[in-house]
């Protein structure tokens, strides 16, 4: 695992995707998702939502680590809520 | 009646995701943890959390090269799209002609990348160059080593006569799935040669062109060997496009960590114009 320059943030980045995929694996098999019409201007299933709030967040972070100095915790609650939103209402 | 749900089949598709985990995620995951550290040798490196990512989300240079890859892939799109189109619509499409045709028009596809960028090279060059030598009889001074909008026009054209081929092969496939009745109501309502195409031949190509756009997207984002054979980058940065400056900074600096977070910037962008691409698309199908 040394090849792989593992630091702490970094696997608990992945752990906590890999519980994401996890959770929403076992939640599918539980309950299927059904495609359905929310703010956003397409149809999505919850996959659909998570690929899309994931891929905002990442480039909400990427936004506030190049233009501002405020702390990248912020960028987190703010996506950790949009996510929240997202998969509600999306 | 109710449906059994046997899941066992996905046991079957193990093998792929094994392949697609070494070959793809662990990488990804390792070009991760080098963007925020400082790497000297595999075993002194320092955690700098997030300060690549800043250097390179601020680098002039980069913002220049994202630039002119949107550009450039845009401008190929423009051209490759519709030139696809009118090549295979003219490619004859029975007997020894059909044949040959398919043979010459894929030649370009067989080329290997590097070859490219030299047949180019030298294709282009005034003194020795077929294309250099016209455009200097035509009393052009054509030269792609010292000016910038000669240097684009040549990759621009390079490109496109690399990879046209492949949306005209592309097209021809679709157009030859088109069952002859249609061109029969056709002649029989006297529709004319424009409405034919219009109403016919472009619509059940729909599907070859979202494959041939996206394909297309994909590669001239990520071009690399054939603008770095012809121009290097050159004259001055003007045709360094993002891969370039990506090796650049990766091999030729040996820069690891502002490497692995331009590669994280750059894969982020392809993800999002790739997702929106097929999005938009598959629901334009959906309403139809």
């Amino acid at each position: 695992m040394v090849w792989m320059s593992w630091t702490l943030p970094t696997a608990a980045f992945f752990a906590g995707i890999a519980l994401i995929l996890v959770a929403m694996t076992t939640w599918q098999a539980i309950s299927p998702s059904v495609e359905r019409k929310g703010f956003l201007p397409i149809e999505t299933t919850r996959g659909d939502r998570l690929f899309i709030g994931l891929l905002s967040s990442a480039f909400v972070h990427l936004g506030f680590v190049a233009l501002s100095d405020v702390s990248l915790y912020v960028a987190t609650a703010l996506c950790v809520l949009w996510m929240c939103f997202l998969m509600r209402w999306g | 009646m109710t449906k059994v749900e046997n899941n066992k089949a996905w046991w079957l598709v193990m093998p792929v995701f094994l392949i697609v985990a070494f070959s793809a995620i662990i990488p990804l995951m390792t070009v991760v943890n080098y963007s925020v550290q400082d790497i000297f040798d595999p075993y002194t490196r320092y955690f700098v959390g997030t300060e690549w990512f800043k250097q390179v989300m601020l680098d002039e240079r980069l913002h220049d090269a994202l630039i002119r890859q949107f550009i450039f892939s845009f401008t190929i799109l423009l051209i490759e799209i519709p030139l696809g189109i009118m090549v295979a619509l003219m490619m004859p499409t029975k007997g020894k002609g059909a044949s040959l045709a398919l043979i010459l028009v894929a030649i370009p596809l067989l080329i290997p990348w590097n070859v490219v960028g030299t047949i180019w090279q030298i294709f282009g060059r005034a003194d020795i160059g077929l294309f250099g030598a016209m455009m200097a009889k035509l009393g052009i001074n054509y030269n792609y080593a010292s000016e910038p909008m000669h240097a684009w026009l040549t990759v621009v054209l390079m490109d496109v006569w690399h990879w046209t081929p492949l949306v005209a092969l592309l097209c021809y496939s679709g157009l030859r799935a088109i069952p002859e009745v249609y061109y029969q109501a056709a002649r029989i309502d006297k529709a004319s040669r424009w409405a034919v195409f219009r109403y016919i031949q472009l619509p059940k190509l729909t599907n070859v062109l979202i494959i041939g756009v996206l394909l297309r997207f994909m590669d001239s984002f990520m071009i690399y060997t054939e603008p770095f054979v012809l121009t290097g980058g050159g004259p001055g940065t003007s045709t360094t496009f993002l891969s370039q400056s990506l090796v650049q900074q990766a091999i030729g600096q040996f820069d690891l960590g502002p490497a692995a977070a331009f590669s994280l910037v750059y894969f982020l962008i392809i993800l999002l114009v790739c997702w929106v691409f097929y999005t938009t698309i598959m629901h334009m199908q959906k309403d139809k």
